[in-house]
């Protein structure tokens, strides 16, 4: 019957062809394409006569931006011969917001690409992820030396890091999403505060708290812990969120069957959200890898493999750039190696981003559509809304 | 009410309340609530030892420079303050910013409401990704891409617009008058603010509420008047607040600005003049080497980042969270 009720009243007799058709608000047409190419191009060529011959301009950034400011200025005049003032207005924004999107876009590719291009020459010789740089000089051919040291000293970090961080981070999640209560504002406003602070400020404490303060020495040790102040906030914020999601009425079911709160956030909440925590988990490591600022102080430099991270320095990947593109970037062969570590690392980035998106979702408590139905179904929603369809029919 | 039955008992007026709910806790339960308040405590705990720390190790620059020390511009072992680093780092941050807020919020708005959905999901996994980049992978891109390319920009800058104060440089016309400057570090840091305030003011154009979007477009208004009339003013508190998240991230920035910056110890507003400075840049560089007065100044001075970017972040925070909850449309 309600199928049926939400069909067009085609009955009545007036032919529905008419009001069926659908409005579409923006669409590309010739007239609107021909307008924006000949903005472009007029724009191209009053900026280049005007800044390339007949004032003394130069520079090839500033020929680009004052070609973009001709451009909209052309535009604009263009749009409002034909359209009125509202359209007009309408179609330059557009091209704005465009051009923003590109140019964000441009600087992502453009950063990854960079790197990849400028690090390859050092990346393609085994030896690079088979040695460290001790017998290695400032001079040596790339067939000589590598990155094993900084390799394993980043998976070191980032493995303590995560196991000092995540199940405090999922602990203060649970408390900020399933119990509550006064504290947890001031704790969710302070998690979201930490997470955009200033990233030396955890090497910093972590050199004043362990190292000054209770003799520690720098080592890996030291630096994962640096790592995991940092790290702590991140997947906290993205924890919570990914909880919040868990529906209501499972909690509810869960209660009713006499289970505890423990027992329903250990048997149901945390299950339900697991591919999301992972998510969280997943992506907070992305960001910890890479973090320089709060090893720089802790970690300590070197050029030689150390597995061990209690004793002595140990060096890590965003380290290594550091120092091979910054501290020691006297010889080209050197800045090459820091780029080849920052291909390294980027791929690492690139892979934990596309093994947290394979998970879950696209973004931390976002869930995919297929979890989305995985839920909806756990949570009997499908199963009941099959029941009454069965009933109805 | 005044008539009862002699058969029931009469109520009591008192009587007719809802009665409390009481729920029997669990020792587990108890337990359970106990550990997670206290990892939640322990985000508190971290936050303030981080404080108590650096005040404790700061107290002797203090003691030594007395209030001198947000007055001076020196930084060596005998005179030392801030007067010249904190708002040298500042303004790279407002340029940072001044270039991240309109690129930021305008990417949002083209993902939100321009791009076709079918590439919307990759356009903000680009942005995420773009967030997720390391800031060392972005300071080797702003130094080796980006520096040599704005030089000239600086220049033409620095020639035709230079009669407004900011944009004077003094020297000769060469790259050495313009490379390491404020300018380009900003620039630089803008690359990493603009995935924040991206991320976060698309979250809260897409929550614009679609019943309103449809209204606007019913009386007629093209899709910029629906953006200008409904989303922007539902989103305003949202991107105020991803442009503070975006000032604290600006503002402890560290690896870009030491890889751009040659340090100079006195301010100067001329932005493309070689040259600049920030805490930071101080803390990364010089921590490790310099005598222990020295080194409490510069712990002194990370103490004042700290308290600083912990205030703007934790404002920003209380600003998101409310645009979230839509107490902002509300007030509107």
């Amino acid at each position: 019957m309600l199928t049926q009720q939400s069909r067009p009243p085609a009955a009545a007799g007036t032919p529905s062809a008419v009001a069926e058709r659908k409005v579409r608000i923006s669409r590309v047409t010739p007239a609107g394409a021909a307008t924006v190419t000949a903005a472009g191009v007029s724009a191209l060529a009053l900026v280049w006569v005007l800044y390339e011959r007949v004032l003394p301009f130069s520079g090839v950034l500033g020929f680009w931006v004052c070609w973009y400011l001709v451009f909209l200025l052309l535009y604009w005049v263009m749009a409002r011969q034909q359209w009125d003032r509202r359209l007009a207005g309408d179609r330059v924004t557009t091209v704005e917001f465009g051009t923003s999107g590109t140019l964000t876009m441009l600087i992502v590719l453009g950063v990854v690409l960079f790197v990849f291009a400028r690090g390859y020459p050092a990346v393609f010789h085994l030896n690079f992820f088979t040695q460290s740089m001790a017998f290695a000089g400032p001079l040596s051919p790339f067939n000589m030396g590598g990155v094993v040291h900084a390799i394993v000293g980043t998976v070191e970090q980032l493995a303590i890091a995560t196991l000092i961080s995540v199940p405090l981070a999922v602990a203060a999640a649970l408390f900020l999403a399933e119990v509550g209560g006064r504290l947890a504002r001031p704790v969710r406003v302070i998690v979201e505060a930490m997470t955009a602070l200033p990233d030396i400020i955890a090497g910093v404490f972590v050199y004043v708290a362990f190292i000054l303060t209770l003799g520690m020495q720098k080592s890996g040790l030291a630096a994962g812990i640096a790592l995991s102040v940092n790290m702590l906030p991140i997947v906290t914020r993205a924890s919570e969120v990914v909880l919040r999601l868990v529906p209501g009425t499972l909690r509810e079911a869960s209660y009713a069957l006499g289970s505890s709160q423990w027992r329903t956030v250990w048997n149901v909440v945390l299950p339900t959200a697991r591919s999301g925590l992972a998510t969280a988990v997943v992506l907070g490591m992305a960001r910890a890898i890479g973090e320089t600022a709060p090893v720089l102080l802790v970690s300590g430099v070197t050029k030689e493999l150390n597995f061990s991270p209690l004793h002595g320095p140990q060096m890590n990947l965003p380290l290594f750039i550091w120092d091979y593109a910054h501290i020691e970037s006297t010889t080209a062969v050197n800045v090459t190696r820091g780029f080849g570590a920052a291909f390294v690392l980027v791929l690492v980035v690139l892979a934990l981003f596309a093994i947290a998106r394979r998970i879950g979702g696209s973004a931390p408590g976002q869930l995919s559509r297929g979890q989305q139905r995985r839920l909806a179904r756990s949570a009997g929603r499908t199963s009941i809304l099959s029941i009454i369809r069965r009933g109805a029919r | 009410m005044a008539v009862v039955a002699e058969n029931e008992l009469p109520l009591a007026p008192d009587d007719d309340r809802p009665r409390t709910i009481v729920a029997p806790v669990s020792a587990g339960d108890r337990i359970f609530r106990g550990a997670v308040r206290g990892a939640g405590l322990l985000v508190l705990v971290i936050t303030a030892s981080i404080l108590i720390f650096l005040a404790a190790r700061s107290v002797p620059a203090f003691r030594s420079a007395g209030f001198g020390f947000f007055t001076t511009s020196a930084f060596n072992g005998t005179q030392f303050g801030i007067a010249a680093i904190l708002p040298l780092g500042v303004l790279i941050a407002v340029i940072a910013l001044v270039i991240a807020i309109p690129v930021g919020i305008a990417t949002a708005l083209f993902i939100s409401e321009y791009a076709p959905p079918a590439l919307r999901r990759p356009l903000i996994a680009a942005t995420d990704l773009m967030a997720a980049v390391p800031s060392i992978v972005v300071a080797l891109f702003g130094l080796y891409f980006l520096m040599p390319r704005i030089l000239g920009f600086d220049s033409w800058l620095a020639h035709h617009l230079g009669f407004i104060p900011v944009f004077r440089v003094s020297g000769q016309n060469i790259a050495s008058t313009y490379v390491a400057s404020t300018f380009i570090a900003g620039v630089v840091v803008s690359v990493l603010v603009i995935p924040i305030i991206t991320s976060l003011s698309r979250q809260v154009f897409s929550q614009a509420p679609q019943g309103e979007r449809e209204a606007a477009y019913a009386l007629g208004a093209t899709r910029w008047g629906m953006i200008r009339t409904v989303v922007l003013p539902y989103g305003r508190a949202g991107m105020i607040g991803a442009s503070m998240l975006g000032l604290g991230r600006a503002l402890g920035e560290t690896i870009a600005v030491s890889f751009i910056l040659t340090p100079i110890l006195s301010f100067t507003p001329h932005v493309v003049q070689s040259g600049g400075n920030s805490v930071t840049y101080m803390i990364a560089t010089y921590l490790l080497d310099v005598g222990s007065l020295e080194k409490s100044a510069l712990l002194a001075a990370a103490m004042v980042l700290f308290l600083l970017t912990l205030g703007i972040n934790v404002v920003a925070a209380i600003v998101i969270n409310r645009s979230r909850s839509g107490a902002s449309a509300a007030a509107d």
